[in-house]
């Protein structure tokens, strides 16, 4: 199992994460919502179907948005 | 203060002497009154019968500066007189005239010919398109596949004659007897990744007013994928706490999000009426905002 970490921004914030960490992961770890968020990812919007495809690696920028009920 | 209020104080050169002499501003500003939001020349012996027998005589309510007014009086520089007939619906130009009267011109030009996509006619999207029209945003496009229940009275803009239509025909109904003049595109479709492109295709502004979560993530992820325009989108508008709390921030390129992000609604947290409509009417005024900064 490999354990190297790399690290990647956040809303901003450094984070560190393991190197084979893909979006999907980063969404568990964050216990957020896979179907309720908007994902940027160094300034490009994901299509929600990638987001296990999507590998993150050192540098990368992810910003996200997690939507509540009510409307 | 009307202009023949304003007292100036002129300095007078009176055999050598400076005298400073009131100077009533009728001499200075032009002399006019606004019937029906037109501003026309004043001149003395007008009275409001006079003004109503030239401009509208089969009107049957006269509101003088202001107030309904049934006598017959003077009528002064500055004043202004509303002529109204029960039940007339203005024709296009005075309707474009009385809207651009209240905003000002610059922003009625800029709205009249543009478009804005509505995704859900619920709470938010409701009250979102009436303030549209009233705005005179030239076309709305509106899609929701749901029906007008009588839960959802609490918090959008349909009444109890409407209890089972169509919510896009509610209100395209309740737009057409506010705003006749704009147009109003429905759907009745439940709003899914394929359809986005199709519907919303025309739109020079998107506004995201769904209630379910999952939507909101759906429509504006492939929004802001197919399309380079801005989406003001909503989360966390819930409860009866301080509606202070219900901003609208920029979060992305061509995303603004209006609400406090975390105020889900749930049980012990309803939808209410009063958050509800300021969130749509901060979703409003941005949608306004972005109209506004659109090059031609």
């Amino acid at each position: 199992m490999n354990l190297d970490k790399i690290r990647i921004i956040v809303n901003g914030k450094g984070r560190e994460i393991g190197d084979s960490t893909n979006v999907s992961n980063l969404l568990d770890d964050l216990g957020l919502n896979h179907e309720r968020v908007v994902i940027e990812l160094n300034e490009k919007i994901l299509a929600k179907e990638l987001f296990s495809a999507t590998a993150l690696t050192t540098g990368d920028s992810v910003e996200i948005i997690q939507f509540v009920p009510g409307g | 203060m009307k202009p023949s209020d304003v007292m100036v104080n002129l300095h007078v050169i009176v055999a050598n002497d400076i005298v400073t002499a009131p100077l009533f501003a009728k001499q200075i500003f032009p002399m006019t009154i606004k019937v029906n939001e037109k501003e026309i020349p004043w001149e003395d012996g007008m009275t409001l019968a006079g003004i109503r027998e030239r401009y509208k005589p089969d009107a049957d309510i006269t509101v003088y500066n202001g107030f309904p007014v049934n006598d017959d009086i003077p009528v002064a520089a500055g004043d202004t007189i509303c002529l109204i007939r029960r039940g007339e619906v203005p024709g296009a130009d005075e309707m474009r005239q009385l809207l651009v009267a209240r905003h000002s011109p610059e922003v009625y030009d800029k709205v009249c010919n543009r478009t804005v996509g509505i995704a859900g006619a619920g709470g938010l999207g409701s009250a979102l398109a009436i303030a549209l029209a009233r705005l005179s945003v030239g076309r709305l496009i509106i899609v929701d596949f749901d029906v007008v229940e009588p839960s959802n009275l609490n918090r959008q803009q349909y009444n109890c004659s409407q209890i089972g239509m169509l919510k896009v025909a509610a209100l395209k109904e309740n737009l057409e007897s506010i705003n006749p003049y704009i147009d109003v595109i429905t759907h009745a479709d439940r709003v899914v990744a394929d359809n986005i492109e199709p519907l919303f295709a025309d739109a020079d502004v998107l506004a995201e007013c769904f209630d379910n979560p999952e939507s909101k993530s759906t429509f504006v992820t492939s929004s802001l994928r197919l399309f380079a325009r801005p989406i003001v989108a909503v989360s966390g508008i819930a409860g009866h706490d301080d509606a202070g709390k219900l901003v609208c921030r920029e979060v992305m390129d061509n995303l603004y999000l209006i609400g406090d992000g975390v105020s889900a609604a749930g049980p012990g947290r309803g939808l209410m009426a009063p958050k509800v409509g300021i969130a749509a009417h901060l979703q409003a005024n941005k949608v306004l905002e972005l109209l506004l900064a659109m090059e031609d």
